[in-house]
Formats: C-alpha cells, sequence, structure tokens
C-alpha cells in the first residue's frame, strides 16, 4: 500500500507529502503520524506541502485535525510551502485552518518549532523555579 | 432567405457589376469624395484598392445567388468588412463615416442598375430594393464590427489598468508593499490575491503589507476579499498588516461590524513599516547617534 514517509529529525518529525492525496492516504498519514508521535516522544511535527497541488475540502480538514490531533499529544505543527492556488483554493471553501501554524519554507518551519519549543521550555523552566521557591 | 441556385433577386447586380465594375469604382470614390472622405487617415491608392476588392467580393458573392450575408458565399466579404473596419476603428475614423463607406456604393450602383433593368418602373423598384437590403446588410454588418474592435480596444485597456493597478513593492528583504488605488471588486481583488501571493514565494517574504490608502470606500464586500487575502497569505506562512486606514474607513468598518480583531491594522504605511521591520528582527537606528 501507498505510504507517506514520516522522517525523524531530533525531536521533530518530517513528513513530506510528494504525491496527489487521495482520502485513504490521508487517513493512512493520520493514523501513522499520531503513532510515530507517541512512539518517539516528538515535540514538533513538520509538514511540507510544498509540491501538493489540489486540495478539497477534505484534505483541508485532515491538516486541521492533524495539528489538533499533535496538539493533544503536546506537538508542535507547523504546516510550511503552502502554494498560492492552494491558500486561494482553501479560503474559498471557507477553511482559514485557524489552529495550524504556518511558514513559508521548511527552514523558516524549522526555525518556528525551534522557537516556539524554546518558549516552551524558558516558561517551563520559569515555572518550575516559582514552584521551588515556594 | 433563399440560397444556392440562380437567384432573380441578385441577377441584375451580378450583370451590371461584371460589366462596369470600373465605372462603379470611379462613381464611388467620387461619392465618398464629399462628406465622410478622410484624406488625413487614408491615402486615395489605400482607398481604391480597397473599394476595388469589396467590388470583386461583391459580385462573388452575388454570383452565389445567395442575398443573405450570413452564409458561407459572403465569407470572403465579410472577411474583407471586418479587417477594414478594423483597420479604421484604429486609425480614429468615426462610425458614420465607417458604415458610410459600404453605404455610399448604393448611388452609382443604384444609377447603373437603374439603366440595365430599364423602363419597367415595378422591375427597377425590385432591383433596387434587393440591392438595397443587401448593401444595408453589410453596412450594418461593417459597424458591429467597428463596434466590436472598438470593445476589444476597450477591454485590453481594462485588462492593462489591472495589471498596472497592482504592483508589489519589495520594502525590504522579506517585506513586500501592495499599495492598492482605486476600487477593489471581486475580479481584482482575484488579480490582487494572486500577484500578492506569489510574490510572497517569489520573494520568500515573511511580511506583506497591504496599503488601503488609495481605496475611496470600504463596504463589507472589500473587507471580505481583504480578510480573504489575508487568511491566504497567513496560510502561506506569512503575515499580512493593513495599513492606511483612514478614519472614515474605520468608522465604516465598525459601524459594518465587521471583525478585523484577527489582522494587524495600521494608519500608516510608516507605521506597518515598522511593525514589519520588528516582526522581521530588523530595527532602524539614526544614523547620527552611531557616528
Amino acid at each position: 500500500m501507498e505510504k507517506i514517509p514520516i522522517l525523524r529529525m531530533g525531536e521533530f518529525l518530517l513528513v513530506t507529502i510528494q504525491v496527489d492525496m487521495h482520502d485513504r492516504l490521508a487517513m493512512t498519514l493520520q493514523e501513522d503520524l499520531t503513532t510515530r508521535i507517541s512512539e518517539t516522544a516528538a515535540r514538533g511535527v513538520l509538514i511540507d506541502i510544498s509540491s501538493l497541488e489540489i486540495v478539497d475540502s477534505f484534505i483541508g480538514r485532515m491538516l486541521g485535525n492533524i495539528a489538533a490531533m499533535s496538539r493533544v499529544l503536546d506537538a508542535q505543527t507547523v504546516v510550511v510551502g503552502m502554494q498560492p492556488a492552494v491558500a486561494i483554493t482553501l479560503v474559498e471553501l471557507g477553511m482559514s485552518l485557524p489552529g495550524v501554524r504556518t511558514a513559508l519554507n521548511v527552514d523558516a518551519g524549522m526555525e518556528l518549532l525551534k522557537l516556539s519549543l524554546n518558549g516552551h521550555r524558558a516558561n517551563g523552566h520559569k515555572a518550575s523555579r516559582h514552584v521551588s521557591r515556594r | 432567405m433563399s440560397k444556392g441556385v440562380q437567384n432573380p433577386k441578385t441577377g441584375a447586380l451580378v450583370t451590371v457589376l461584371s460589366k462596369s465594375e470600373s465605372s462603379v469604382l470611379t462613381e464611388w470614390i467620387k461619392e465618398m469624395a464629399g462628406a465622410t472622405r478622410r484624406t488625413d487617415l487614408m491615402n486615395d491608392s489605400e482607398l481604391r484598392s480597397q473599394c476595388s476588392k469589396f467590388l470583386k467580393l461583391l459580385r462573388e458573392g452575388a454570383e452565389s445567388g445567395s442575398s443573405d450575408v450570413q452564409t458561407a458565399s459572403w465569407q470572403p466579404l465579410r472577411e474583407l468588412l471586418t479587417e477594414i473596419s478594423r483597420s479604421r476603428a484604429q486609425q480614429g475614423f468615426t462610425p458614420t463615416e465607417t458604415a458610410t463607406f459600404v453605404l455610399s456604393v448604393k448611388k452609382p450602383l443604384f444609377e447603373l442598375l437603374r439603366d440595365h433593368v430599364g423602363n419597367d418602373a415595378n422591375s427597377v423598384a425590385a432591383e433596387l430594393w434587393s440591392t438595397s437590403e443587401l448593401i444595408d446588410s453589410l453596412g450594418l454588418f461593417t459597424a458591429e464590427m467597428y463596434l466590436k474592435t472598438r470593445e476589444e480596444v476597450i477591454r485590453r485597456q481594462q485588462e492593462e489598468m489591472l495589471e498596472l493597478s497592482t504592483p508589489v513593492v519589495k520594502l525590504w528583504d522579506g517585506i513586500l508593499a501592495l499599495p492598492i488605488i482605486g476600487t477593489l471588486d471581486s475580479a481584482r481583488t482575484q488579480v490582487v490575491m494572486e500577484t500578492l501571493l506569489e510574490n510572497i514565494v517569489k520573494t520568500n517574504s515573511r511580511v506583506a503589507i497591504i496599503d488601503i490608502t488609495g481605496v475611496p470606500t470600504v463596504d463589507t464586500v472589500v473587507a471580505q476579499h481583504l480578510l480573504k487575502t489575508v487568511t491566504a497569505a497567513r496560510l502561506m506562512g506569512a503575515d499580512c498588516i493593513i495599513s492606511g486606514v483612514r478614519p472614515q474607513i474605520a468608522q465604516t468598518i465598525v459601524h459594518l461590524g465587521i471583525n478585523l480583531l484577527d489582522v494587524t491594522t495600521k494608519a500608516t504605511l510608516a507605521d506597518a513599516f515598522a511593525v514589519a521591520l520588528d516582526r522581521a528582527g530588523l530595527s532602524l537606528e539614526h544614523a547620527l547617534k552611531t557616528a
């Protein structure tokens, strides 16, 4: 069966969608990704859709779902490299993907993930210090 | 309308044209030399060649026997007229002048037809009527083609304006600006959105400023269009700032109940640029201070 590879890069998972997404493939990806996040305890997921040229409402919803599921599993999701035509289509479909973070390319996306992770940790340290002082 | 077989309707016309084409031509050009001749726009030899081509094709069309100018046998003449009215529309002839080119052939033609048919009033009237009908429909066709050409020119100009009116400027590395001037309608928003998004990808810009100083009014439709553009840019990973919101527009937006809470808005382009620099991790410093 056709599968989209999920690569591990340190604390992050990298998903590059290079084929036309159909519904079954999207469901498989959703399942695989959630499994991998819990297996590897990943802190961030980067989904590169720069070669995705056709989207429908189902794929749009799936992107939103993946982000929401990752958040539940304590991982940040960044969608990178969306094509202008895809962005226009999603907006026209009324899907603004409110919970999804976006970046222009993989570089910017990685930076965003690292930044948010560091911010998270800094906040976490502060919180723990507070606790220890008390 | 009858077609196909040799038709008595056009029979006399064919005979007259084949017998005395050159005299019709001379008379016709003389006729045009009056009111509608534009020596400033077209020289004699060009006019003459157009006229003789017209007469030749008119004869060939009439020989087919059909008096319906929309049929295939009139195709060459229709093409010639299309070409003539197109060139005249571009040269600056008025619609009257263009249509009169065809209609003025009536007088010399009718005179010769009268001579040819003879003294029988009824058959003269019948001949004149059918020929008049034919020439009129050719004249109408010419006028129609003239208008079509003008419309094409207008449409092309509109398209050019649309392209001219949506320049995407690069303010800094990673910062784009899109000054919008004029009313935003659906067609224009589409162009604006596409050019902005394409440029975001091309220049790899993180921040885009949409400046609406030149937009006279903002209604719900325009606001909707703006929000769509901002959302699409965000989906691609770029931030959008809307600048140039005039006080009246701010009032309208609030009165209309449009929600711009998710969008950064600034009063001037300068303010928006400062925010954009900040987001790109850059800052401006006064040169004198450091020097």
